[in-house]
C-alpha cells in the first residue's frame, strides 16, 4: 500500500524535478539577479536624454548660421 | 565646447552606469549595495563645484573688462550648477532615507549644501531686480564672488569642524572612499569627469541661446 502511495507521489513530483534541473541558456540579461536589465534601461534613458541634447544643440548650430557674422 | 569633449561625457557616463553597476564594490553594512550611489550622488557635488568655479572665473573676468558674453557665461553655469545642486540634494536625501533614517537629517554637510542652494537662487532673485542691462551683469558678477566665497566653508570647513555622517567629515569615518577601495575610484573619477563636461555642454548651449538672443536684439535696433 505505501509502495503504491510513494509511487503516485513519485509520478506526481516527476515533471517538477524535471524542471528544476537547471539548464543553460543565453540568458545574460537574467543571471545574477537581473541586474543587467537594469543597466539596459538606464542607458536606454541616458541615450535618450543624450540624443535630444545632441539635437537642441544642431538646432542652435542651425540658427547661428542664419545670423549674419560678427561685426 | 569642443566635439571630442561631449563625446568624452557621454563614452564616460555610458561607462559609469555599465561599471557603477557591474563591478564589484565593498561589502559593508547599512550602506550594502546603495554604495553604488556613490557613483551618481557625489558627482553631482564635483560636477556644481566645477561649473561653480567656470561662473566665477567669468565674473572675475568680467569685472575685469565687461563684455555680454562673459555675462552670459558666469549666468549659465550658475543655472546648470544649481540643476546639479537640486539633484545632488535630492538624490541625498534619497540615500539618506535608507542609510541614516530620514531623508533630511540635519546633517551639517546637508544644511551647508541647502544653504548654498539657497544663496545661489539669490542670484536670480538680484538679477531679476534690476533693469539696466550694464547694472545687473556687474552687480550680480560682485555677488557671484561672494556666493561663492560663502559656498565653500559651508561645504568643506564647517562639516569638517563639526560631527557629519559624510564619510570624511568630523570624527565619522564611515566609509572613507579615500583610504577604503581603490577599485571604487576606477568608476568614481570617470563619473565625476563626465558629469562635469555634461552640465558643461547643457551650459554652453544656453550661453549660445543667449548670444543669439543678443545679436537678434541688437539687430532689431540697428
Amino acid at each position: 500500500m505505501t509502495k503504491i502511495v510513494k509511487l503516485i507521489i513519485g509520478l506526481v513530483m516527476l515533471p517538477a524535478m524535471l524542471t528544476a534541473q537547471p539548464v543553460e541558456m543565453a540568458d545574460t540579461m537574467r543571471s545574477e539577479g537581473k541586474i543587467y536589465v537594469v543597466v539596459a534601461i538606464l542607458l536606454l534613458i541616458f541615450a535618450g536624454l543624450i540624443g535630444y541634447l545632441i539635437m537642441l544643440d544642431r538646432k542652435i548650430s542651425k540658427i547661428e548660421k542664419k545670423l549674419p557674422p560678427e561685426g | 565646447m569642443k566635439t571630442w569633449a561631449k563625446v568624452l561625457s557621454v563614452v564616460l557616463l555610458v561607462y559609469t552606469i555599465v561599471a557603477g553597476f557591474l563591478l564589484d564594490v565593498p561589502r559593508l553594512n547599512i550602506v550594502n549595495e546603495s554604495i553604488r550611489a556613490l557613483y551618481f550622488h557625489v558627482p553631482m557635488w564635483f560636477g556644481m563645484i566645477a561649473l561653480f568655479t567656470v561662473s566665477l572665473v567669468y565674473s572675475i573676468l568680467y569685472l575685469n573688462k565687461p563684455s555680454f558674453k562673459r555675462d552670459a557665461y558666469s549666468v549659465e553655469f550658475v543655472h546648470a550648477g544649481i540643476i546639479l545642486n537640486l539633484l545632488g540634494l535630492t538624490t541625498g536625501m534619497i540615500w539618506a532615507n535608507y542609510t541614516w533614517g530620514s531623508p533630511w537629517h540635519g546633517d551639517p554637510k546637508q544644511n551647508g549644501a541647502a544653504i548654498a542652494l539657497l544663496i545661489y537662487l539669490a542670484y536670480f532673485v538680484l538679477r531679476g531686480s534690476i533693469e539696466n542691462e550694464d547694472q545687473k551683469a556687474r552687480l550680480s558678477a560682485v555677488y557671484n564672488i561672494f556666493a561663492y566665497a560663502a559656498m565653500i566653508p559651508l561645504l568643506f570647513i564647517i562639516p569638517r569642524m563639526t560631527s557629519s555622517m559624510h564619510p570624511g567629515n568630523g570624527g565619522n569615518p564611515g566609509f572613507n572612499m579615500y583610504d577604503l577601495d581603490s577599485q571604487m575610484r576606477l568608476v568614481f573619477y570617470p563619473a565625476v569627469i563626465g558629469w562635469g563636461l555634461l552640465g558643461t555642454w547643457i551650459a554652453t548651449l544656453r550661453v549660445r541661446v543667449r548670444l543669439i538672443n543678443d545679436k537678434l536684439l541688437n539687430l532689431e535696433n540697428d
